[in-house]
């Protein structure tokens, strides 16, 4: 991802603090999904973006509701070479997935 | 037997030997004497591979209850394959519409409710629930030659609705649990290549339902937690899986509430041989008629 993807988007908005804010809006509504979804031992909200989600506790099926539900709220289908354990393993890369999938769509 | 790899011609063979007769569903024909005699023997070369393994020998019904497929969450996993049973519950005048309805020719399911058993989808499933409370030191080992269903209905003749495994279950320590995967592993294999099929092992993952089946198939193949071992039978491409090999981890321990001595939660494993997949692919690769197969595959089923 995608850093390089996020400044291509948002170059129409032409402005840093826009992608910023953004990039905000998406973690935080993965953090949510993760509380509703991921069956964390952890708290979602204080999570590194870095952290191994399956280790934080994220069971298989759980991680298949968190993609279900990641889908439903940015109106978006991960393709299958996207299914994959390494896609969904942090928050940064969900995140940057996410990215991707928007940056082509738009 | 020669030439390409091809289900009608192989189901049409099967059927012109008498081995399996057509009922008018598929995935649910019947077996000719031929066709079980082949399965019971090769049932019987397993047993004695186990001989001295002591496994708690059990059979279990074609159903199991409802509750206990609930509790392990089938549903959450393989909802299209399912086969829950339905009974009528009604009186006179319910009797009397589902009659004139099943007579006419109509829809009738809707008049039926679930019953408390589901048929049984998986051949280890029956016994977990008996392993509640703490094993002994050595753990649990179980045998069982159990009917499974899958609601996959299909005219290729390895791809059944109801078939039978010859299932073995082990509780206790991962490592105890994870050696016994493993030397079953090698017997399985051995046996199979010892009958003259070229068989061969490989990572596999469960026909889990949906676009979210991908991603816990891809998981459950990045943690190696199943095996499978493979013939060809209908095609040389892809090979018939004719025996599974299952590490759950913790799943049925966390689930029934099994124990280890020392307290800590017990790993599961199961493996079960495809009974009539394995006979299958000894028509197949032998011929359809026994008398001609080579000397020393007979020797070992009728010694």
């Amino acid at each position: 991802m995608s850093a390089f993807t996020f400044v291509r988007l948002d170059a129409r908005r032409a402005s840093s603090g826009v992608l910023r804010l953004r990039t905000m809006d998406v973690t935080a509504k993965i953090r949510r999904i993760l509380k509703e979804h991921g069956r964390l031992s952890l708290d979602a909200d204080t999570l590194a973006l870095n952290a191994d989600l399956y280790e934080a506790g994220m069971t298989s099926h759980a991680s298949v509701n968190v993609m279900l539900a990641l889908e439903g709220e940015f109106d978006l289908e991960f393709p299958d070479h996207m299914l994959k354990r390494s896609v969904f393993d942090s928050i940064a890369s969900i995140s940057a997935a996410i990215g991707e999938l928007q940056a082509a769509a738009a | 037997m020669a030439g390409e790899y091809d289900p009608q011609t192989f189901y049409d063979g099967l059927v012109r030997h008498g081995l399996i007769v057509p009922v008018g569903v598929p995935g649910a024909f019947g077996r000719g004497a031929v066709f079980e005699d082949v399965l019971e023997r090769f049932n019987a070369l397993v047993s004695q591979l186990a001989r001295d393994d002591h496994a708690e020998v059990y059979t279990f019904p074609p159903v199991i209850s409802r509750a206990v497929l609930e509790k392990v969450k089938y549903l959450d996993s393989f909802p299209h394959l399912c086969g829950a049973v339905y009974s009528f519950f009604g009186k006179e005048p319910e009797a009397k519409a589902l009659a004139a309805r099943v007579n006419e020719g109509q829809p009738w399911g809707d008049l039926l409710g679930i019953t408390d058993v589901v048929m049984n989808p998986a051949a280890c499933y029956p016994v977990y629930p008996s392993f509640s409370g703490t094993l002994p030191q050595a753990g649990r080992q179980v045998t069982m030659l159990n009917w499974v269903y899958r609601h996959e209905p299909s005219n290729e003749p390895t791809r059944m609705q109801s078939f039978r495994v010859r299932e073995f279950v082990r509780a206790g320590t991962p490592a105890q649990v994870l050696a016994w995967r493993d030397l079953w592993l090698q017997r399985g294999l051995s046996l199979l290549v010892a009958l003259g099929l070229p068989a061969r092992a490989e990572v596999a993952a469960d026909p889990f339902f949906g676009r979210g089946g991908k991603l816990l198939a891809i998981n459950q193949k990045d943690q190696q937690l199943k095996f499978e071992v493979l013939v060809p039978v209908i095609s040389a491409a892809e090979p018939t899986a004719v025996c599974s090999f299952n590490f759950h981890q913790e799943h049925f321990g966390t689930t029934f509430g099994i124990r280890t001595p020392d307290g800590h939660t017990a790993s599961t494993a199961c493996l079960g041989f495809g009974l009539e997949r394995i006979v299958m692919a000894l028509f197949r690769t032998h011929g359809f008629d026994p008398e001609g197969w080579p000397a020393q595959v007979r020797r070992q089923l009728w010694p």
